[in-house]
């Protein structure tokens, strides 16, 4: 076990003072692509979903780690082209004259 | 081995923040979710070589299960329209959090006294409690807001059957986390089932208008119930990623709430828009109607226009028509500027995604705090598809519901001009005073026609 105790506790403390301080930047503007992007981030959870299927024993482990995986990677793969679509589209004044492709 | 893993986990947390710090500004943004993306490639490839992962079967049923949800999810996010982009985020964040209680089932299905403690017991418990939750909560509000389900359901008692189940809920879930290993499994069916069911009957009464809030709420959720996962698996990415988007998503959450006036608490736990919110103030004043043609040629000659798009605007498709007749104007030497409401959309920024869309440039594209002032200056404010965010109700009428909620002053313009379909309270249901006031003129007509139309008597001008 490399997270004991109390350095978990330690760790979750300070990955939330950064989430907290990453956001509390952001404009208005950038809320939904933000939410987003964060719905993305939680997507990593498809390695734990792998972790838990990889070592599944019986059938029904077996069935909802599956089912874990599909979910998961929908959550990584959604979020990111969602996200991504988002963010293409914002331009300025300036790059508007550059290439216009509407 | 386990160091090439370690280090590829770290780098992945790495990119992650990074990653959202870009995404904090327009002009690094798309580069931010770019290289969150290939974190995120190196923590799963490098997942694949991960000693706890055993067997042929397991191995191939990863990599079907990849394949099957990524390539819906592919297919699904390429092809959602923008305007029904909220929904889509709700649904990619559900799965997460249905991924979070799966984890959290296999766990505690292969839990025995040998192998796991009361505290990492109570650990996957609660995150498997909050990631059950966040799933069939998120897949309420995806129902609600793709028009799947009837807008609220409520029924008598319903706080009671709620605080009851959950606090059944609860006590399965101390029972299970102070067996020492020993769980039922009857139990634990009973409490995912109940979990799950109070996810959906959290989220049944909360009306369409709360729903950005509650799916915000979901994301945080499902963050929170990520990083638990996390210290539950011994995976610094999993905790730390996940533990970023819980505090993240909880001041977005916050943020938003803030934005619409409505606390977190009300929106959870009141319903909105059945009482009536108090006595109607007599409206003083008569509508008046514009037409088409006459209001393009007021803003064509005009120094300075300010537009209030809501999702009404969106709705009818006519965002791409307003930025034409807005480049119209600009080449006339107007200064035409976008003031969007925090809830113009359905979601905080929402409709700067469908502006931007339409190709609307973001520097022309001005917040509440930001433009607030420049209305007094304005010479036209033209309001389309918006309604209780430019009611001047919510700064003069504290009977009203949307008492102190903070608009955008359009009416303190020189001239305004509403474009809305129909005679008749909005969304909300409230009175709109502005409608009736003295430099205010209606023009009614479907948004899209309405903005073809005006685009018509600009050209007209020459």
């Amino acid at each position: 076990m490399i997270i004991e105790g109390f350095i978990a506790l330690y760790i979750f403390m300070l990955a939330a003072f950064t989430g907290y301080e990453i956001i509390s930047k952001v404009p208005v503007i950038l809320h939904t692509p933000l939410m987003s992007g964060s719905n993305f981030v939680h997507g990593i959870v498809l390695v734990g979903t792998m972790v838990a299927l990889g070592h599944a024993q019986t059938p029904l482990e077996q069935a909802i780690g599956f089912v874990a995986v599909i979910l998961a990677a929908g959550n990584a793969v959604g979020g990111y082209v969602v996200t991504e679509r988002m963010l293409e589209m914002f331009k300025t004044s300036k790059d508007d004259k550059k290439g216009d492709k509407a | 081995m386990s160091l090439i893993i370690n280090l590829a986990y770290f780098a992945a947390a790495v990119l992650f923040i990074v990653g959202l710090k870009q995404m904090s500004s327009p002009t690094t943004a798309r580069p931010g979710i770019i290289w969150a993306g290939v974190g995120m490639v190196i923590a799963t490839l490098v997942t694949f070589v991960h000693p706890e992962i055993s067997g042929g079967v397991n191995y191939t049923l990863i990599i079907l299960g990849i394949a099957i949800g990524g390539a819906l999810a592919w297919w699904s996010g390429k092809k959602v329209a923008m305007t029904d982009m909220p929904q889509m985020i709700a649904l990619y964040n559900g799965m997460g959090g249905g991924a979070a209680a799966g984890i959290g089932a296999i766990y505690l299905l292969q839990a025995t006294p040998e192998t796991v403690t009361n505290t990492g017991l109570a650990i996957a418990v609660t995150g498997s409690l909050i990631g059950s939750v966040a799933f069939s909560g998120s897949l309420v509000a995806y129902a609600k807001l793709e028009g799947l389900m009837k807008k609220t359901f409520t029924f008598g008692g319903q706080q009671i059957v709620n605080i009851a189940i959950f606090a059944i809920t609860v006590l399965l879930g101390f029972m299970m986390a102070t067996s020492g290993g020993e769980i039922g499994s009857f139990s634990l069916l009973l409490f995912f089932v109940l979990a799950l069911a109070f996810g959906v009957l959290m989220t049944l009464p909360i009306g369409g208008a709360d729903m950005p809030v509650v799916i915000s709420l979901y994301n945080a959720l499902t963050g929170l119930a990520v990083g638990l996962k996390g210290i539950v698996l011994d995976n610094p990415a999993l905790m730390i990623a996940g533990i970023v988007v819980g505090a993240a998503g909880t001041l977005l959450t916050q943020l938003m709430a803030k934005a619409m006036n409505r606390p977190i608490k009300n929106i959870l736990f009141s319903q909105f828009g059945g009482s009536s919110g108090g006595a109607e103030e007599e409206i003083e004043g008569t509508m008046k109607e514009i037409q088409a043609n006459d209001a393009g040629i007021m803003m064509a000659y005009a120094e300075k226009v300010i537009i209030v798009p809501g999702y009404g605007m969106a709705v009818a498709q006519a965002q791409h028509k307003i930025w034409e007749f807005t480049q119209l104007l600009q080449k006339r030497g107007v200064d035409v500027k976008f003031a969007i409401h925090p809830v113009a959309g359905r979601m905080p920024g929402h409709m700067n995604v469908l502006l931007a869309e339409a190709g609307v440039p973001y520097d022309i594209i001005f917040d509440l705090d930001e433009i607030n002032e420049e209305f007094k200056t304005a010479d036209v404010a033209m309001v389309i598809g918006a309604n209780d965010v430019v009611n001047p109700v919510a700064r003069t009428n504290p009977d009203s519901p949307i008492y102190g909620m903070p608009i955008l002053n359009a009416d303190q313009a020189q001239n305004v001009i509403c474009v809305k379909r129909g005679k008749g309270a909005g969304f909300s249901g409230i009175e709109n005073h502005l409608f009736y006031a003295e430099n205010n003129q209606m023009l009614y007509g479907d948004g899209q026609k309405v903005a073809a139309e005006l685009v018509a008597s600009v050209k007209a001008l020459g």
